[in-house]
């Protein structure tokens, strides 16, 4: 147990390391930042004198490894560098935006489960009835409509048509409504289709149908022995879903100019904010490798069958 | 056998039917439509940069710069369907071709591919394609490479375990037996067993493709105006979006058609290829 932590540990540095090199390279890659950002007035160009002090004062002078070694040291003596865009400590930007996220992700994955969950057992009891048949037709359409795709729609009805949400920013709870719905309605209709399909599995194995011979009620059995059994996946699928919603949100962010660090990391790339673009690469990736290691230990947890190996 | 199991699932022989009428329709969009895509039809008495409804000449109406909407989505639909499908053919010939690798030789070979095949799957991907577009140009065949690229390695992780077990049949051990070179081996006698496998895992990608080629263009990442495709027609809508959601609710509906289909069909395809892995 101790040797598969330490080993996965290990992974997700090497992870975050292999893609805050990628991102590093292609930032550069993408045009210089002094020139881009240096303060001047509309359409006149820039002093290279003055350009050339930003350059310096940024590290920007520097050959590529060396910025990107000393990019790395900074790093593990907890600094995130300065945006350049902003001149504010990175840290402090992404202290500002990345509860926001966080709270419209929990919400969302929150709100997926509540509806998802009894929905998908509903739908495996009542199989190949027309209530099945509705659900399962409804959650096919659902999983194919992109999330800013359904933000839009959702925008129509509840804002434009019938005035009851607020369409975009932040203030109040009603402001929170439709990101989180736009979030939770796609990621609900996976986890129908995945728990009736688990259910459904389970319902003819050895254990359901013992319990059924036993003389259980064929309901009683679905809800107090195959549900556990058919949740297990279901739990690893929302803890990897849950990393790759934190990074993943930008386009909802977008549409609804919601605060958080995907609009920032939007806007970060065109500005060429090369510090700000780096850290969110980190974070996303410290995400993703958090998630899976929480869906591994879940698994572990909740199927005695599974060992994890060091 | 196989081909006999699909058509008795009327679900995705009608949705086969549905992408088959979109795909030709689209092919054909010279002879169906009847304006150019990118044609601008302003007319006196009109407000200027107002899109107007359905009429006899524009039979969905025009977009704000009195482009005809019928034309944009057949014409749209080339360029979506076509790098939805370029997309994730690209990744799995990446996927195919480093799984097997990794399968064939196995060892130290087989560790090394594996471990960068967990580092890409890792990646937080958006925000790479996000750096990529903003370095080249925004266009037709960096969305394409860039969303192979980061699609290809979950593939080579079924791949693998696939060339895996036939690695293990008596015939390719009679063909290793005969002096037969990996690479023929793997021509002559592993491809073949992989092309179904193949055909489901691109009909299963295509949706990812078009959501993040419809994403890019969202954002005005993706190929740039005014090449039609249905994420830059949502784009553009959006500034009209509350006088005429149909701008694009329109593209959309397109959209989701699509990648309803697709899905059914790749889920059709892998139970008619594989019941056993048929979920009720």
């Amino acid at each position: 147990m101790a040797g598969f932590l330490l080993r996965r540990t290990l992974f997700i540095l090497l992870t975050m390391l292999a893609a805050s090199g990628i991102a590093f390279i292609l930032t550069f890659a993408s045009g210089d930042p002094a020139t881009m950002l240096v303060p001047r007035r509309e359409g006149e160009i820039p002093d290279p004198e003055i350009v050339a002090q930003f350059r310096e004062q940024y590290g920007l002078d520097q050959p590529l490894p060396v910025q990107y070694v000393r990019y790395v040291e900074q790093l593990l003596q907890g600094n995130l560098g300065t945006s350049l865009y902003y001149r504010r400590p990175v840290r402090d930007l992404f202290v500002d935006k990345f509860p926001n996220t966080l709270l419209l992700a929990v919400l969302a994955v929150i709100t997926a489960l509540v509806i998802g969950l009894p929905v998908g057992a509903l739908a495996a009891v009542r199989r190949n009835t027309l209530t099945d048949r509705i659900i399962v037709i409804i959650c096919a359409v659902l999983i194919a409509v992109p999330a800013f795709l359904l933000a839009l729609v959702l925008v129509f009805f509840a804002a434009f048509q019938w005035k009851l949400l607020p369409m975009s920013g932040t203030g109040s709870p009603g402001h929170l409504v439709l990101p989180v719905f736009s979030v939770a309605l796609p990621l609900a209709a996976g986890y129908v289709l995945l728990l009736r399909t688990n259910m459904l599995n389970q319902v003819n194995s050895d254990y359901a149908r013992t319990a059924r011979a036993k003389g259980l009620l064929a309901k009683l059995v679905a809800i107090r022995h195959v549900l556990p059994n058919a949740l297990i996946p279901v739990a690893t699928v929302v803890s990897l879903d849950f990393a790759y919603l934190l990074t993943g949100i930008v386009l909802v962010e977008s549409v609804f100019s919601y605060p958080g660090i995907g609009l920032q990391a939007l806007q970060a790339v065109r500005n060429r904010d090369v510090p700000v673009v780096m850290a969110t690469v980190l974070l996303g990736s410290l995400l993703i490798g958090i998630g899976s290691l929480a869906a591994d230990l879940v698994i572990a947890r909740l199927d005695p069958r599974i060992r994890l190996r060091g | 056998m196989a081909a006999r199991r699909f058509l008795r699932n009327r679900v995705s022989v009608f949705a086969a039917a549905v992408l088959f009428v979109i795909i030709v329709a689209s092919l054909l969009s010279p002879i169906i439509a009847r304006h150019d895509p990118d044609k601008q039809y302003r007319r006196e008495g009109l407000r200027a940069g107002m899109p107007i409804g359905p009429t006899d000449q524009f039979w969905l109406g025009t977009d704000g710069l009195g482009r005809d909407m019928f034309s944009r989505l057949l014409y749209g639909a080339r360029v979506s369907l076509g790098i939805g499908l370029a997309a994730s053919a690209l990744a799995v010939v990446i996927g195919v071709l480093v799984g097997s690798t990794a399968g064939l030789l196995g060892g130290w070979v087989d560790a090394m591919l594996m471990r960068i095949v967990d580092v890409v799957i890792s990646l937080p991907s958006l925000f790479i394609i996000l750096l990529f577009v903003s370095i080249y140009k925004p266009g037709l065949f960096i969305t394409i490479a860039v969303i192979a690229l980061l699609g290809w390695a979950s593939v080579s992780r079924v791949f693998r375990a696939e060339v895996i077990a036939i690695r293990e049949r008596d015939f390719i051990t009679a063909a290793r037996s005969l002096g037969a070179s990996l690479p023929h081996i793997f021509g002559k006698h592993i491809l073949p067993h992989l092309m179904p496998l193949i055909l489901v895992s691109i009909g299963l990608s295509v949706p990812a493709a078009i959501f993040a080629e419809a994403s890019l263009s969202f954002l005005g990442l993706g190929v740039p105006p005014p090449t039609p495709t249905w994420g830059g027609m949502m784009q553009t809508g959006i500034q009209y979006y509350r006088l005429s959601p149909a701008q694009v609710l329109l593209p959309g509906m397109a959209l989701v058609t699509t990648v309803v289909c697709f899905n059914l069909l790749g889920s059709g395809l892998r139970d008619a290829l594989d019941p056993s892995m048929r979920n009720l």
